[in-house]
């Protein structure tokens, strides 16, 4: 990518208290594409971390992940779920000490005609065994353009200290 | 509108190989860091050379935790070791001109928390040989990272290798 003005920082949240989630909403529709990233530590130690569109609480979303784990190599598939759902994590990312991180790239989210796929990074990490890895593609059966993100724990919540910043992406 | 995407330093291997690429002085004012790599070792016999990265100089203190496919397998693993992975070069024996790519993205490198290492690597080769990599890395170390080395478990990086560093802002 070539360095220039097109990596715009849209909004960013540290979290000073322990929260369900974090919104970021009144995303303007003046960019191309946006990209999220995400620093955090969940309460729990066995959740998945989740993106929601326009706060959408239908079952609206798919999404297919391959993941590295304690438990090997593994795929699966979720249809017709309420949100975007990354990989699960077990026994990892429960402490900024070792942290979970999500990068996910949103692709044409303001346009109104198709629908919306992300895709994601995701990654937790721990000194053993338990750490794990992933990536995410995931649908939202929706032609409106994205002008919110919530981002959150399916179970539990995010702790003080989580980040997340959202950037707008411009092709010219 | 600010610039937040910008190319802190870059790297070409010349025409005598290297044996490790180094980025060293990496200034503390961004947000997080981005490497992307691509590269090709002079190791024999193999499609391609695992990429090692190492901070501030130090061998201790890294895990890993890996997802590949071959296009025929897929496995997983976690590594204790003295690197994270990453900037795999294809080798000697992959397709001639193929150059792997690397993306490898650094949050929070400047904190005083342990720092988490995402990797996405691929070798394609246009033969069975080829590879997709994607791996969670940890440096277990409070100190920022000032300098990162990356280096082939075998061989050298060859000539037209490239390694560049970017720094993002999130204001």
């Amino acid at each position: 990518m070539a360095a220039g003005a097109t990596y715009f920082p849209i909004a960013t949240t540290t979290l000073g208290s322990n929260q369900t989630n974090i919104t970021f909403s009144a995303i303007s529709g003046s960019y191309t594409d946006l990209i999220l990233i995400s620093h955090y530590a969940s309460q729990l130690n066995n959740y998945n971390f989740f993106i929601r569109f326009n706060s959408d609480t239908g079952n609206n979303y798919s999404s297919t992940t391959l993941a590295g784990s304690p438990s090997g190599a593994t795929s699966a598939m979720l249809s017709n779920y309420s949100n975007v759902l990354l990989t699960q994590y077990v026994g990892a990312g429960t402490s900024l000490t070792y942290p979970g991180d999500t990068i996910a790239h949103i692709m044409n989210y303001s346009n109104t005609t198709t629908y919306k796929t992300v895709l994601a990074r995701d990654n937790a990490v721990k000194n053993d065994g338990a750490m794990q890895t992933g990536a995410t593609v995931g649908l939202w059966r929706n032609t409106a353009a994205i002008t919110s993100i919530t981002i959150g724990t399916n179970s539990g919540y995010l702790v003080s200290g989580t980040t997340a910043t959202l950037y707008g992406i411009e092709y010219a | 509108m600010p610039n937040t995407y910008q190319v802190i330093s870059s790297v070409t291997v010349g025409s005598g190989g290297a044996a490790n690429i180094q980025f060293t002085s990496i200034p503390q004012t961004y947000t997080d860091l981005i490497l992307q790599v691509s590269a090709r070792t002079d190791e024999a016999g193999a499609n391609w050379s695992e990429g090692r990265i190492t901070f501030n100089g130090s061998s201790s203190g890294y895990t890993n935790r890996y997802v590949l496919g071959t296009g025929s397998a897929t496995s997983s693993g976690s590594v204790g070791t003295a690197y994270v992975y990453g900037g795999r070069g294809t080798a000697a024996a992959a397709t001639s001109s193929t150059f792997s790519n690397s993306y490898i993205y650094i949050p929070n490198y400047a904190s005083s928390n342990n720092k988490s290492i995402s990797t996405d690597e691929v070798t394609e080769n246009n033969a069975t040989a080829a590879l997709a990599f994607f791996n969670a890395g940890l440096w277990s170390n409070s100190a920022a990272i000032t300098s990162i080395t990356i280096t082939p478990n075998t061989g050298n990086f060859v000539q037209y290798s490239t390694a560049v560093l970017y720094g993002i802002k999130n204001s």
